[in-house]
């Protein structure tokens, strides 16, 4: 699990690449990074929610999606895409 | 005798039905009523104090501590719901069938429409000397309940006058209440309405291994004592020393009010097919009633009855009601028990089979079946009850009687009654299941109201719920998705020889989908491998990786072995000074003896383990959690053997293997049972002469007394059985499977077998030895100074604002978190 700019986001690295969701179960918050895999999905460790690791789209129950987040890997190095506030008109650097 | 036909209750606008007495009768005649006419206003009057509540199981109050809402038959705001005014707690003194009103004894009036009496009826307490004296009771009332159960706390002895249905349920109650029990009988059988003597010899032995005492042929002629009962004296001379006396010898109907009224009565209150009494206007139903000169004492009849009452007092057309055949379903002594019709007759066929306590009996009068018992396997009940119904002309009862033995609930037509109270039959039930998609039992019992009668027809209800849902025999999947059994997938991995869950997932696609079965996967595959597998920790869930429980908010608890619930000043302050450290937020005590730090995080975890210094008290794990224990001969003055002694080797003996479920386990130093033992995955009791061991037990959502697997004469003698159950367990029980199922479903008898068998329990034994050499090197809190991987404890790190570094990347990639690039969005 990793904190971006205080937001918790659970990096996975399944059989088909790498996925990244919000951390954050919608059912009752639990920590997805906790879960189990499968290829295409992750069980929350509280109560089992499923959701769909490229999508967040919850499978088999209706609390709700999870954010998810685009993963790259280059030159042996994993990014991930996490937006941020707008810069501020007119700042530099 | 009134003649059929009379003359309908002319319908007085305004007035009320009134149903006197909140009864079984009473309720079922308020829904039925209601069902029948939404608008019609329902007054029930009950002398009782609490509203209508489930008699048929009031054993149930004498056996558990529960209280009488446990026993309801509907939630209080079921009548405001329904617009069904209670009188409770209040008699009805007159009722004058001119004016058409009863009078309470608080001196208030109803004026009624048309009348229901449902008074059920009165104990019999028969004119025997000293009948009057302090300490003898009868059985009928909550009431009674609460007086038998405190009595028995104190007395030395109890003996129960009356060895029908309710003599034997009442001494069964006093006996789980630990006060030795005679049940003393005037026939040379016990139930010898519903039993002949050869069913009745079976239940002999069964009561015996209960621990209640019967006599028979004894007729009591004096209850002696000062002031309070000393005890009974028989004719004949013999006597029976008792502080505690429950009378249960019969019922009478109450027929008072009717009586005072002018109505005529005779045993009953005499009613014609309509339910009618000499009355018009008024309908009499359930125990109070005589129709063609037979009176019901149990709960069978009165659905049937009321069906027909509702009509008639709506003013409604319908069907006569031309008696019932009297059955009964229950469990005497833990033995299932059917009871229909007439046992006399003059034909018929039975099978005996003393080893399996079975007993099935087809008795037929001229040709036609008339009467059936069934003791002990009551397969084919339905359609043996149909038989009777219908007078079936049986031709060779054997054959009957083998084929209903062999008889399904999928072999009854979909026109069969499943539920009587209700009217449901099983293509309801089928319908539900495959029409509306119901998945569970208590949907399709909600739905078509089929099992919320008197209950006796829920196994029907759950068998055919699993039958019709699962399209054939249910079978139980592992990995639900790919749909395999456990049975498939060990028979998968011991014959290609599978180390690891990827290599199973590779081969059978099982875990693949959704991936929820991999923790069974994991436990069946280390399972067949003793432990000797390849461990892929992606299998497990959460709390196997870290060895802890997760918590709500995403912390983790710490329980660290406490063996027998004994501990040592060092340990805890370790513990103290642990939890002030780590400042977990909340030190527990469990119910298994030991202590909980609650709020640890994940990766403070090792830090906790090394500073407590004690090994995993596997508290998050499907292994062995604990052994409770209390004190034996070590101090306590009752105690018969070293129950701490015993409870630490057992606990030391096991921990460390993974099991299907969780097993909780308990060692009792006495039969007092201070470490409630009996109800315990696997228990074992102290008994004069040796340990008894027992197994099935729970004391959760499921409450389960468990069963006596043997008695052994030491202590190690008692473990090596106990073991060789575990192992068993272990090997067959389907994950997530508690003892407390799979028992039952093995059955007694076959665990028997193969656990205490010389050679099949020492094969167990040797196999569990080999499973444990493997895992008994490794306390799992150990990985605190070797991780199973380099970031188990972690989470990565964060990134973004404060620029730290990252910790630990997974599996060997390089992760390194780069902001955006200037001004860009995403």
């Amino acid at each position: 699990m990793i904190t971006v700019h205080g937001r918790p986001i659970a990096l996975f690295r399944a059989a088909s690449g790498w996925f990244a969701l919000d951390n954050t179960c919608t059912h009752q918050g639990g920590p997805l990074a906790n879960g189990i895999l499968s290829e295409e999905s992750v069980a929350c460790p509280l109560h089992e929610r499923r959701f769909e690791l490229s999508t967040g789209r919850p499978i088999g129950h209706d609390c709700g999606a999870v954010a998810s987040y685009p993963v790259e890997v280059r030159d042996g190095a994993v990014f991930l895409g996490v937006p941020v506030a707008r810069a501020q008109e007119g700042g530099a650097a | 005798m009134p003649s059929n036909g009379r003359r309908r209750s002319t319908q007085t606008s305004g007035e009320p039905i009134v149903i006197v007495g909140g009864g079984i009768a009473g309720q079922a005649l308020c829904e039925l009523l209601r069902e029948r006419d939404p608008s019609v206003p329902i007054v029930l009057v009950s002398a009782e104090e609490h509203p209508p509540y489930d008699r048929v199981n009031l054993a149930e109050l004498l056996v558990g501590d529960g209280g009488i809402e446990a026993l309801r038959l509907r939630p209080d705001e079921w009548y405001a719901d329904q617009s069904i005014e209670l009188r409770l707690g209040k008699r009805v003194e007159s009722l004058d069938t001119i004016e058409r009103r009863i009078e309470l004894e608080d001196g208030s009036g109803i004026a009624y429409r048309a009348l229901a009496l449902a008074t059920g009826s009165q104990p019999l307490m028969p004119p025997i000397p000293g009948i009057d004296k302090g300490g003898v009771l009868p059985y009928r009332y909550p009431s009674d309940t609460s007086a038998i159960a405190a009595a028995a706390e104190s007395a030395e002895h109890a003996a129960v006058i009356g060895g029908g249905l309710l003599g034997l349920e009442a001494a069964r109650g006093i006996q789980a209440r630990g006060c030795s029990v005679t049940v003393v009988h005037l026939m040379d059988r016990l139930m010898e309405r519903q039993l002949d003597s050869s069913a009745a010899g079976l239940l002999a032995p069964a009561m015996e291994e209960l621990g209640i005492d019967v006599q028979l042929e004894r007729q009591t002629e004096e209850i002696f004592g000062n002031g309070r009962v000393e005890g009974l004296r028989f004719a004949g001379g013999d006597e029976l020393r008792a502080e505690l006396v429950v009378v249960s010898v019969g019922i009478r109907p109450e027929v008072t009010l009717a009586d005072l009224a002018g109505i005529d009565c005779n045993r009953g209150v005499i009613v014609d097919d309509r339910m009618c009494t000499s009355e018009e206007a008024i309908v009499a139903v359930g125990e109070c009633a005589e129709h063609r000169g037979t009176v019901y004492g149990i709960v069978a009849p009165i659905y049937e009855q009321v069906k027909v009452a509702a009509d008639t007092l709506l003013g409604r057309e319908g069907e006569d009601y031309t008696g019932s055949v009297p059955w009964t379903k229950l469990k005497v002594a833990e033995v299932d028990l059917v009871a229909v019709g007439n046992v006399e007759g003059d034909g018929g066929a039975s099978t005996l089979d003393p080893s399996t306590r079975t007993y099935r009996k087809l008795v037929t009068r001229g040709g036609r079946a008339c009467g059936v018992i069934l003791l002990g396997n009551t397969r084919g009940t339905e359609g043996l009850l149909e038989a009777v119904r219908t007078e079936e002309l049986i031709q060779d009862p054997l054959a009957r009687l083998a084929e209903s033995a062999e008889a399904g609930p999928e072999d009854l037509p979909d026109a069969a009654q499943v539920c009587d109270c209700n009217g449901v039959c099983k293509g309801d039930i089928v319908a539900a299941v495959r029409d509306q998609g119901l998945t569970g039992k208590q949907e399709v019992m909600a739905v078509t109201r089929a099992g919320t009668g008197c209950g006796s027809c829920k196994p029907l209800v759950a068998e055919l719920v699993q039958i019709v849902g699962g399209g054939g025999e249910e079978s139980r999947y592992l990995c639900a998705c790919a749909k395999q059994t456990r049975e498939q997938l060990a028979a998968e991995i011991s014959e290609h020889g599978y180390q690891a869950v990827s290599e199973v997932s590779e081969a059978c696609g099982t875990g693949r989908d959704c991936g929820l079965c991999k923790p069974a996967l994991a436990y069946l595959v280390s399972e067949i491998n003793d432990n000797r597998h390849r461990e892929e920790r992606g299998a497990r869930h959460i709390n196997d990786r870290v060895h802890a429980n997760i918590q709500n908010d995403g912390t983790f608890s710490v329980v660290p072995r406490m063996r027998g619930g004994v501990t040592t000043p060092d340990q805890l302050r370790r513990i103290a000074d642990a939890a002030e450290r780590y400042e977990v937020r909340m030190v527990k005590v469990t119910g298994a003896q030991r202590i909980d730090l609650l709020g640890v995080k994940k990766e403070d975890l090792p830090s906790v383990w090394r500073d407590i210094g004690m090994p995993s008290g596997h508290a998050y794990a499907k292994a062995l959690r604990h052994v409770k224990s209390c004190v034996g001969t070590d101090f306590c003055r009752f105690g018969i053997g070293d129950s701490t002694k015993l409870a630490i080797e057992m606990e030391e003996r096991w921990e460390g293997l993974h099991t299907p479920a969780k097993v909780k386990c308990g060692v009792s130093g006495c039969p007092r049972n201070c470490a409630e033992a009996t109800v315990k995955d696997i228990g074992a009791v102290a008994v004069e002469g040796g340990w008894q061991v027992v197994i099935g037990g729970a004391a959760g959502a499921t409450v389960r007394k468990a069963d006596v697997l043997t008695t052994a004469e030491t202590p190690e003698q008692a473990l090596e059985a106990a073991t060789a159950f575990l192992q068993y367990y272990r090997e067959h029980g389907e994950y997530k499977e508690r003892t407390y199922d799979f028992v039952p479903r093995i059955g007694l008898e076959r665990i028997r077998e193969e656990v205490l068998g010389e050679d099949s329990g020492a094969r167990l034994r040797e196999r569990f030895r080999l499973a444990k050499a493997a895992a008994a090197a490794r306390d799992p809190w150990l990985e605190r100074d070797k991780p199973y991987h380099p970031s188990q404890f972690t989470e990565l790190g964060t990134a973004g604002g404060d620029g730290e570094s990252v910790v630990g990347p997974p599996e060997g990639a390089a992760v390194a978190l780069v902001g955006p690039p200037q001004g860009a969005e995403l």
